[in-house]
């Protein structure tokens, strides 16, 4: 039991990053906070593919008669993708908030909704 | 010589090409109610021309377009439908002729609209009446609700949207409900909804499930007004009349029983019915209409409530005569169709009649109002002995087909006597309900009522031609019985 | 030769993009746009004719070879669903020409455009691409840039609603990217083909399914499935005309393309029948038709309401992939491109409502139908297909998905399908009885500032595209062999590939 967990340690901790990430997007109120937990939400699968492609004992892949065992690049090449993503999403996101910001003059999502109540009556 | 396939064409693109045309003149209103007239006119004799050519009736079929695989959108000359035809189409031409001087009198709005939205109507009741097969006149049937929906809500008050959504939710949403599933069930088992002659689910469903489908089929056709989805027809009578007599007195409600009937004839067939003894169980939805209907009839005050409670009474016999599934009722079944068409008008133009003249809505108003209008009240009294089914007017044809039709059911003595006792008390409901009004208005005296004052003369023309050929109609049945003969498979 | 022309689709708007957004004009940027639109249609015309017979086009990016390389291999699905997305496009640049210069601001005409077309670009992506970690990246840009076209809705609602929006997308994609993570811990490869094929040899592993569950929520939400739907209604009710348009007719559709290919192409459909997925699906299918019909007959604004319908019309969808049987997979095909169509129809109708009255309030639009017949028609016609009246593109869908219900025997789904479309009776009704009535009176103008000349200009290629798509629901009711084919070709694959597992 104790092995399966240490064996698997670098899974506990991104599962850690990750309902962080999560709680903060959930539990926060400000929209920048939200925005936070987003991005740490997603550092969290990004550090997940990372360590996909360590295997034990390998080395970094680079060719050389030396080595034979190298760890998977193919991972790390896909998160460059994904980081451009989310760093992406992330920049849509602020820009959004500073438009919200100069709509309402507030990025409190609960004054966010009592003035669309009051747009609505 | 024109093949017969472009005359059939011709039945049904002539209303919508007359549409077209009105809807252009809205500025000339002479003009548009030449054009309406003419257009009926046409309509009629070329439904009269395919009625000459019936010999070669199977060679005049077409088909637009197959959007399932297997399922056409398919015409086809055939007798039974050219029935529905040349009522409707001939009545048009009266329910023109009497628009024309109820529209004006009335002083109605927009009425451009409602002379195309007519004529489009009419384009969609031969497309019912033509349909090759079940997945056609579906598609038609819904064509009609949609078509008729602005007709009957054209006062446009709120009173005509609450009774519009009434029309459009029951028509539409039984169709769907109930109509499409049973179809494709049908289709599920046959593999085909061609209507023939002797049914097409013999052989290919267990008689067990002819008692669901039927009923299914009976729930959803609910412009046959069968209890209980029979509230849109009162909530339809905010119509104008024109509307209330042409549609709901003759197009739409019967197509809604030409339907049921071909149903019964051409897809389940007579004797599967037989065979299945579910009419036995099913004979009850028409019974209790038939009878209920009457008695509500009989608590209306309201002129064309009345009528329309009148109407539902009368379209259960058709329904009762089809699932009678006895030659001699289906034959009645299919000459209700058209007596029942041409007493039921004459008794809605008169009543619109009153209307524009006089502006009474109520029975209870009408007392002697007979001195004032006795050419009215003498149609309606034709109408009135018609329905009832008394000798010297047509009416007395169907019910004779009915009743012997019903006698030749013995197999089974309660329902035996409880159809012919429905028969019997919804007449006497009839004589009660419908004969009290023209009593009234000639027996009865009211000082304010003296001087003769008839509606418009376009409404006279118009009244005065189906209450001579219900007259005709006694002494000469021939036409209906004929056309009629074709739905027992000689 | 055609190989070629399957890249073109991606690689078109991906040049034109850029050079878009330079341009500040009006003018210049509609063409480019209309020129990225138009080619990509011709283009999947002429992919779908080559594979509707069942064969493959294959294009492997950069001469890499699978599994190694990108592949993109298309069969009639893949083209099938690029041709909805390009055909929705062409309609919505035409319908853009006239209604672009009232809703968005005059600065931004370059960048809309180009945001458009990056959107494009992302959605036709992912219809083609055979690797699954290039479909969330084509997943990702159709997203970023669908949350930057409808924040540019004209009320401030829509910046929030793009950033609900592009919270509730961006956990659904990283759903889905973990997913596919684990997926690749398990076979070590990104090709669909190539996970396909070797299936069986890690099927037992726990993390097989922990990533299918991942990739199925991830895709739910993105395809807006009920209960994963609540950004959907707003997201599409506040949006700019042009984008409501293209969006609600293309977005969650490429999203249940995925889920399709997922389902029958990725894992093998005995794999999740024994995880009772079929039957959930098809509870969530009924209720969520029962949910959505219900909700928008409370909608009062005629966009919510439509976009409620959304919700309902996506259920009949998942209703039709879980019957797991030719009609019901057919019918779903078939229901990708017409409810696209009907869809596409009615928020056009509503586009033009808004730009002649500025308001889409179903209270305020008393009069339009006496003022503006000829739309007023095209809405009917669209309200009645979403129906399913016979004769229109609605009927056939229905046709098959309650075949397909019958032959299984499933009478309660029988029910919710039919319960479903009485509902959609009583909302298409509420939004013809709102302009229906009191004709006499002329349509009230609403907001309106003074010397505002746009009112009196008759919106033509508003209009123009408004009644191709009128025209196409009651073309298509009829003569339906265009999507037939296409549908019944890809039901028999997808089947046929999982008796080949």
């Amino acid at each position: 039991m104790i092995e399966y967990i240490l064996g698997h340690i670098n899974y506990w901790f991104i599962i850690a990053v990750m309902m962080v990430g999560l709680y903060t997007l959930i539990s926060r109120a400000n929209l920048i906070k939200k925005l936070a937990g987003l991005a740490i939400f997603q550092t969290a699968v990004i550090l997940f593919y990372v360590s996909l492609g360590k295997v034990t004992g390998g080395t970094v892949p680079i060719v050389d008669e030396a080595y034979t065992l190298y760890s998977n690049p193919l991972p790390q090449v896909l998160m460059l993708t994904a980081i451009v993503v989310g760093v992406a999403t992330t920049a849509l996101g602020f820009a959004l908030v500073i438009r919200i910001k100069e709509a309402y003059n507030t990025i409190e999502e609960d004054a966010i909704f009592t003035l669309d109540q009051k747009d609505h009556e | 010589m024109i093949p017969l396939t472009y005359w059939l064409m011709a039945a049904m693109l002539t209303p919508l090409l007359g549409a077209l045309v009105i809807s252009r003149l809205d500025k000339l209103p002479d003009y548009r109610e030449a054009v309406t007239l003419v257009t009926a006119s046409i309509l009629f004799s070329i439904n009269v021309y395919l009625f000459n050519h019936l010999d070669a009736a199977s060679s005049a079929q077409f088909t637009i377009a197959e959007p399932i695989e297997g399922l056409a959108i398919s015409f086809v000359l055939n007798q039974f439908g050219l029935m529905f035809a040349l009522i409707a189409s001939g009545l048009w031409i009266a329910t023109s002729i009497y628009a024309i001087g109820y529209m004006r009198a009335h002083h109605e709005k927009n009425q451009t609209r409602f002379f195309t939205l007519f004529a489009v109507a009419i384009a969609g009741v031969m497309a019912v009446a033509f349909s090759e097969n079940l997945f056609t006149l579906f598609i038609f049937y819904e064509f009609l609700t949609v078509s008729t929906y602005p007709l009957v809500t054209h006062a446009g008050t709120r009173e005509a949207k609450r009774g519009g959504r009434k029309y459009i939710l029951i028509l539409m949403g039984t169709s769907i409900l109930f109509f499409l599933p049973a179809m494709i069930w049908v289709y599920y088992l046959a593999d085909t909804l061609t209507f023939t002659s002797g049914g097409i689910l013999a052989g290919h469903a267990d008689p067990k499930w002819v008692l669901p489908l039927l009923l299914m089929f009976i729930l959803g056709i609910s412009k046959a007004g069968v209890m209980p989805f029979h509230k849109w027809l009162p909530a339809a009578m905010v119509a104008p009349t024109p509307v209330s007599a042409l549609l709901h007195a003759v197009a739409v409600v019967k197509a809604g029983v030409f339907s049921l009937v071909k149903v019964v004839v051409f897809i389940f067939g007579t004797d599967f019915i037989t065979e299945s003894g579910a009419n036995k169980i099913l004979l009850w939805f028409p019974i209790i209409t038939i009878v209920l209907a009457s008695l509500i009839a009989l608590s209306k005050d309201n002129l064309k409530e009345r009528l329309a409670y009148s109407t539902i009474s009368q379209l259960s016999y058709i329904v009762l005569g089809a699932l009678l599934a006895t030659q001699q009722a289906v034959i009645g079944a299919g000459m209700h169709i058209a007596m029942h068409a041409f007493g039921k008008i004459a008794l809605f133009f008169a009543a619109g009649a009153i209307l524009v003249t006089m502006h009474k809505k109520l029975v209870s108003d009408l007392n002697g109002m007979g001195r004032a209008m006795p050419l009215t009240f003498t149609v309606f009294t034709i109408g009135t002995l018609s329905i009832i089914g008394i000798p010297l007017f047509g009416g007395m044809w169907s019910k004779w087909y009915l009743l012997s039709g019903a006698l030749g059911f013995e197999q089974n003595a309660v329902l035996y006597w409880t159809v012919l006792g429905a028969l019997t008390l919804s007449t006497l409901l009839n004589v009660y309900y419908l004969l009290s009004i023209p009593v009234r208005a000639f027996f009865f005296t009211n000082p304010s009522y003296t001087v003769i004052k008839e509606a418009p003369k376009a409404c006279l023309i118009g009244m005065a031609i189906p209450t001579f050929v219900t007259l005709y109609l006694f002494f000469d049945p021939s036409i209906f019985y004929g056309l009629s003969l074709s739905l027992t498979g000689s | 030769m055609n190989e070629q022309l399957t890249i073109l689709l991606v690689v078109v708007p991906l040049m034109i993009a850029p050079i878009t957004a330079l341009f500040k004009s009006h003018t210049i940027s509609w063409i480019l746009t209309a020129i990225v639109s138009f080619t990509s249609l011709i283009l999947s015309f002429i992919i779908l004719f080559d594979v509707i017979d069942g064969s493959h086009v294959i294009y492997e990016l950069g001469g890499w070879r699978p599994p190694w390389g990108i592949e993109y291999k298309i069969d009639s699905l893949n083209a099938f669903i690029a041709l909805i997305v390009s055909a929705i496009a062409c309609l919505s640049t035409i319908f853009a020409w006239q209604s672009v210069p009232k809703e968005i601001n005059e600065n931004n005409y370059g960048l809309f455009y180009a945001a458009l077309q990056l959107c494009l670009l992302g959605l036709l992506g992912i219809a083609l691409t055979g690797d699954i970690f290039n479909l969330f990246v084509f997943l990702e840009i159709s997203s970023l840039s669908s949350y930057a076209l409808i924040s540019m809705g004209r009320s401030r609602k829509a910046l929030t609603a793009a950033f609900s929006y592009l919270i509730l997308g961006t956990i659904g994609a990283t759903f889905f990217l973990i997913g596919v993570g684990f997926l690749y811990a398990a076979s070590g490869s990104l090709n669909i083909a190539d996970i396909a094929t070797r299936f069986s040899t890690f099927a037992d592993m726990q993390l097989v399914m922990t990533g299918f569950i991942f990739i199925l929520l991830g895709l739910g939400l993105k395809a807006a499935i009920f209960p994963m739907h609540s950004w959907l209604p707003n997201a599409y009710g506040h949006a700019p005309s042009v984008v409501s348009i293209f969006l609600s007719a293309t977005a969650t559709k490429v999203s249940i393309y995925v889920l399709i290919r997922v389902l029958f192409d990725l894992y093998p459909v005995a794999y999740w029948q024994a995880l009772l997925l079929p039957q959930i699906l098809l509870v969530l299918g009924c209720v969520g038709v029962i949910y959505g019909s219900f909700r928008a007959w409370q909608q009062v604004e005629l966009k919510r309401l439509l976009a409620f319908s959304s919700v309902a019309q996506i259920g009949y969808i998942i209703i039709g992939i879980s019957l797991l049987n030719n009609d019901g997979i057919t019918a779903s095909v078939m229901h990708l491109f017409n409810h696209a169509l009907i869809k596409a129809t009615l928020f056009m109708g509503a586009g033009i409502i808004l730009y002649r009255t500025n308001t889409t309030k179903l209270s305020e639009l008393r009069g339009f139908g006496g003022s503006m017949p000829w739309t007023f028609a095209a809405i009917v016609l669209a309200g009645l297909s979403l129906i399913g009246v016979p004769g229109t593109v609605g009927f056939v869908t229905k046709w098959y998905l309650l075949s397909g219900a019958i032959a299984q025997g499933k009478w309660i789904v029988v029910v919710a399908i039919l319960a479903g479309s009485v509902l959609a009776i009583a909302y298409v009704w509420k939004i013809v009885e709102a302009m229906y009535f009191n004709s006499k009176r002329k349509m009230v103008i609403q907001n309106v500032k003074s010397g505002d000349i746009n009112l009196a200009k008759a919106p033509i290629s508003l209009s123009l595209a408004l009644w191709i798509g009128a025209a196409g629901c009651l073309y298509f009711g009829l003569y339906t062999e265009l999507p037939y084919q296409s549908a019944q070709s890809i039901a028999t694959a997808l089947l046929s590939s999982e008796v080949a597992q």
